[in-house]
């Protein structure tokens, strides 16, 4: 199904000259994505584990002979290891938070070693539902275990072996990017000494499940999931995985976004008086859909949700955060926007009440932003600032 | 509301906001056409300095070494970096001033975005050694649950206002009939930001009404140079004043 007229270009984007821009001097130019393969079986929250596993990622930087340098960027529910600069010299777009990795940029590539991977369970590379299983020879499918941001972020640990990193300067994420760099500070506090937690929460809301259970029932129900077997039928369940990504769009956009972006303005002029994309923001949500479908995996999309769903580290601590964070020893900083209602400032509020509770340094810095959620992905001044600002004397104190 | 914090600007950038402050700003520039006399002229360009700060090296005394400290209106962190780096103190600071926040995470200063008129709802009780709100109590909205709030989450409590008693500005109602205007106190009726201002007498009457204990007190001129007469008649004579209590 193509619910998208074919002749819409996406109005929203802006073509750029796609020729030169690797060459820009606050880019990290030109980068390939490397593969680390890991042979020890990693034991899964799940109770399962995989006997081997391979993550993709990237690096930007140089790492200094203390390997003291290093920064971590862990990503959300549809990122992956490509988060800065380019793969051809062709690419019309940089990788997801280019905005925030370069030269001179606040993520500085002139004092960081940056790591970026995909995550176990991604669909761009590393080990994952779409990847062969090689036990049976055929694509793990739903057969993929469930994991979890801890397992996450001792697939991370390990990478981190891989590449001689012993303790990143600081572990960077937004969203569910953040949680990851949270439970950090708990598996491994010796192992980094700052953790950036943006637009993130240490556990989701009942409002939150609710969106991620509608997505996917989405991508369940659609006829071509086939159980998420859907390789061995080749096919994919495009309508359920679009629907899923509207409705996750709506919600890292704001009010107040939406209205600016799109108010009532009709695509054609005149109402159509049928089922067709009257509205610009129906056009926008079913490109964005159509697009967002033609490179996720849809086992994935499932499996991130539920990772996300399942963090919750206070719960082995009868639900007292500060206590589960005892264990930190790293300095935080938590940023959050104000137009934020998926991952509200409130969330972030609770991150930092608890970790003063538990005596932690914190800093905690709200974004006057009207973009949403998406505003962790986007060039906001201040934002930008603050984790520059943040980075610079992290870097000076070694 | 905003509430400005009250440290004393020396770089380039924040010295013109002179506007926006909204705490009287004891010993700096101030260009304000408000003001009738500007005595003492620090450069905004000299290197901020704990020494340049009377005040602050005043609040110093009564902070503990190793103690846990909250700073109310922390402004750019010149006060908590001093007592991180020369009491060992563990400190957080409540701002709302963008720059002054990026000023503190600049210093390595713990910051957090707090509007202090929300209340202190979200620390616990006795978190704290001390919690300092320095030329701020004024510009609060609920001055008096403020006060109780940081008497619950702190063992001790450092506070620091200008005085309304005065002699000038009682000279200053009582002869000109009009709203006092000061170096201390430069603003207008009307775009004050200092709502809740009090003199001595005030204060000290609040404290027997929630029961607190005054263990100190420092009442100084605008130079936070304490004089003779400062003691003798201190709400006649102290243009501010400083007060270390506690729960009885």
């Amino acid at each position: 199904m193509k619910i998208m007229d074919k002749a819409d270009p996406d109005p929203f984007v802006s073509a750029p000259d796609a020729t030169r821009l690797h060459t820009a001097s606050d880019s990290v130019g030109l980068v390939t994505p490397k593969l680390a393969h890991f042979d020890t079986p990693l034991q899964l929250k799940c109770g399962r584990s995989l006997p081997n596993f391979t993550l993709i990622y990237e690096t930007y930087g140089t790492l200094n002979e203390t390997k003291s340098n290093a920064l971590l960027i862990c990503h959300a529910l549809s990122g992956n290891h490509h988060a800065a600069g380019y793969h051809q010299p062709t690419d019309s777009k940089p990788g997801w938070w280019d905005t925030f990795i370069g030269p001179g940029k606040p993520i500085d590539t002139t004092r960081y070693f940056v790591v970026a991977l995909n995550n176990l369970g991604g669909c761009h590379g590393s080990t994952g539902p779409n990847q062969v299983n090689p036990e049976t020879q055929k694509p793990w499918g739903p057969h993929f275990p469930i994991v979890t941001v801890e397992d996450w972020v001792h697939a991370q640990a390990w990478l981190a072996d891989h590449l001689g990193i012993d303790c990143f300067a600081a572990i960077v994420g937004g969203s569910m990017g953040g949680m990851q760099a949270l439970q950090w500070s708990i598996s491994y506090p010796q192992r980094l000494r700052h953790a950036i937690i943006i637009a993130s929460a240490a556990k989701l809301s009942a409002q939150n499940i609710a969106f991620n259970e509608i997505a996917r029932q989405a991508i369940l129900s659609d006829p071509e999931f086939h159980n998420g077997h859907y390789y061995a039928h080749n096919c994919h369940p495009r309508r359920g995985l679009i629907l899923a990504r509207m409705l996750g769009h709506v919600t890292y956009l704001s009010d107040h976004a939406m209205r600016l972006k799109f108010g009532r303005e009709l695509k054609s002029g005149a109402l159509q008086f049928d089922y067709s994309a009257d509205f610009q923001v129906e056009s926008y949500l079913r490109y964005q859909g159509e697009v967002f479908s033609e490179h996720f995996d849809a086992n994935t999309y499932l499996l991130m949700t539920k990772a996300l769903d399942y963090y919750d580290p206070a719960a082995s601590t009868q639900n007292d955060l500060a206590t589960a964070l005892a264990p930190a020893q790293c300095r935080f900083l938590i940023v959050s926007f104000t137009s934020d209602w998926r991952f509200a400032p409130e969330r972030s509020r609770e991150i930092s009440n608890a970790l003063v509770a538990a005596g932690k340094c914190t800093s905690h810095v709200e974004i006057e932003a009207p973009q949403g959620h998406d505003a962790f992905l986007l060039k906001v001044p201040r934002y930008m600032d603050v984790v520059g600002t943040y980075l610079r004397r992290v870097a000076d104190e070694h | 509301m905003s509430i400005e914090t009250t440290s004393i600007e020396t770089t380039n950038n924040e010295t013109t906001s002179i506007e926006t402050s909204s705490k009287p700003v004891p010993h700096e520039a101030l260009s304000d056409t408000t003001l009738t006399n500007n005595t003492t002229v620090s450069s905004p360009n000299s290197d901020e300095n704990i020494l340049s700060r009377p005040d602050l090296m005043l609040i110093e005394r009564w902070i503990q070494p190793d103690a846990r400290v909250l700073d109310l209106g922390c402004g750019n962190g010149l006060l908590l970096h001093h007592l991180m780096t020369h009491k060992n103190s563990h400190c957080y600071g409540l701002e709302i001033n963008p720059n002054k926040i990026t000023a503190c995470l600049a210093r390595g200063v713990s910051v957090i975005e707090q509007d202090l008129n929300a209340g202190l709802g979200n620390f616990r009780q006795n978190q704290f050694d001390t919690v300092i709100m320095s030329q701020t109590i004024q510009a609060v909205q609920y001055p008096a649950s403020l006060l109780e709030e940081m008497l619950h989450i702190g063992r001790t409590g450092i506070v620091s206002f200008p005085n309304f008693g005065h002699w000038r500005i009682r000279l200053h109602l009582a002869l000109g009939g009009r709203m006092p205007i000061s170096e201390s106190l430069p603003y207008e009726w009307h775009n004050t930001p200092n709502i809740h201002l009090c003199t001595l007498g005030d204060f000290e009457n609040l404290c027997r009404q929630l029961r607190f204990r005054i263990l100190d007190k420092h009442v100084v001129d605008i130079h936070y140079t304490s004089r003779p007469w400062h003691n003798l008649l201190p709400n006649v004579f102290g243009e501010f004043a400083l007060y270390h209590i506690t729960r009885n």
